[in-house]
């Protein structure tokens, strides 16, 4: 799939879909199938409210407490929702948690499962066909083009998201961070680790 | 159904493409889109499985060639236009030619709320799971028309149950209003020589979310 509506020869489409989402959308308010209000809430809601600091809290929550890790890799919708993080794409909840020898990734082949109370809405290219296609054929390409490359003997795991159970992965805590508050360590907790695209920041000294 | 949403193991696409910095939505269009289809989807007029299946079922190069939100947008459509909530022609002139009560109207102050409750798809069953930790298993080979979550490139394949995971809502009748039936949800280890062979292959497994009844014993 192309990205979403900024390329330049897709001009005339885009401008024929624009068209017909305000078409589509004043249908809907006319007709009294929603409530436009709800629709502006909606969009706040996804583009300022959550995002991936809700996961980089659980993460760096992880890291600082044991029992909590502990409890998180085993029953993580519970442990996720004492931070108020529940509901819609995120009813069934698991962690996995990477190690030196081995490193999750999760993607979803079938459409874009993602765990929207944690990390919000999923980028493009998390959507997008090659990232589909290649993640469970050749993820040590795949991270290499995320600029992570992992010793040979490290296993991967990739996660098929193809049921209702959604994935967030607990990525290694860096080096050198015991100083590190709990909530400086959440600053090193990228949306890609969580994902298992990327690896978390490495502590500035 | 074989279609262009079956995307595991296909050749040809291109490189990932990460952007910098991306917002959340590239357009206003794209936010409007994904409002509709929310405050659409809680209408209750039908269930996540059927709405995965009208954006898939399509032509596959449309859908491959369509950017996310158009994916969506042409998926609302036809969720409407099938419960005749859209009618031919109205898109067109933006005139409303016909209407009639949804089942349920979400209000802007219980959006939270409804995003909170969210859609649980566990169940309870009183059947027993079929398999245990560590089975070997075999996915069958199905390939229905209609909606399934069996992804084609681990079909015939062999691999281990790793976990189970409960009873979950099943997505291929659900899709078509043929009723729940939840069956046992299981996670299953494949190892990628097995879905691909032997190059370039070693040290790397994935894990699929597969219900009962895409399994057979090995």
């Amino acid at each position: 799939m192309p990205h979403d509506g900024h390329d330049e020869d897709e001009g005339s489409t885009l401008s024929e879909t624009v068209l017909r989402v305000k078409a589509l959308e004043s249908l809907l308010v006319e007709k009294n199938y929603v409530d436009p209000d709800t629709l502006d809430q909606l969009i706040d809601i996804y583009e300022h409210k959550v995002g991936p600091r809700n996961g980089a809290r659980v993460v760096a929550r992880a890291w600082c407490d044991d029992a909590f890790r502990q409890r998180l890799l085993e029953d993580a919708t519970t442990c996720i929702k004492e931070f108020g993080f529940e509901g819609r794409q995120g009813e069934h909840m698991l962690v996995k948690e990477n190690t030196d020898t081995i490193h999750n990734m999760v993607v979803c082949t079938l459409c874009s499962c993602y765990p929207w109370p944690v990390l919000g809405l999923p980028p493009v290219w998390y959507k997008a066909a090659p990232y589909r296609a290649r993640a469970v054929a050749e993820p040590r390409a795949v991270l290499a083009e995320f600029g992570v490359t992992l010793d040979d003997d490290t296993e991967v795991r990739v996660w098929d998201s193809t049921a209702e159970l959604r994935y967030l992965i607990l990525p290694m805590r860096p080096k050198n961070t015991e100083h590190l508050s709990e909530q400086q360590l959440a600053d090193l907790v990228t949306r890609d680790s969580m994902i298992g695209t990327g690896l978390a920041l490495e502590a500035t000294s | 159904m074989n279609g262009g949403q079956d995307l595991g193991g296909k050749h040809g696409l291109g490189p990932i493409n990460p952007e910098q910095n991306e917002p959340v939505f590239h357009a206003e269009w794209e936010k409007r889109v994904f409002a509709c289809t929310l405050a659409m989807g809680a209408t209750g007029e039908w269930n996540i499985d059927a709405g995965r299946f009208a954006r898939e079922n399509r032509h596959p190069a449309d859908y491959i060639n369509a950017s996310y939100y158009q994916v969506w947008l042409y998926g609302l459509e036809v969720l409407m236009r099938e419960r005749g909530l859209l009618v031919e022609g109205e898109l067109e002139t933006g005139k409303v030619q016909k209407t009639r009560p949804v089942k349920n109207l979400l209000r802007a102050d219980k959006v939270d709320e409804a995003l909170k409750a969210g859609g649980a798809c566990d169940r309870k069953i009183s059947d027993s799971a079929q398999f245990a930790v560590g089975d070997k298993i075999r996915a069958r080979n199905l390939n229905p028309k209609t909606h399934t979550r069996l992804p084609g490139y681990v079909r015939g394949k062999t691999g281990v149950i790793a976990a189970i995971n409960g009873a979950f809502v099943f997505p291929d009748s659900n899709a078509q209003f043929l009723g729940e039936n939840p069956q046992y949800c299981y996670s299953v280890r494949f190892e990628a020589t097995e879905l691909w062979g032997n190059d370039n292959n070693s040290g790397s497994c994935v894990y699929v979310d597969m219900w009962e009844s895409y399994l057979e014993p090995a």
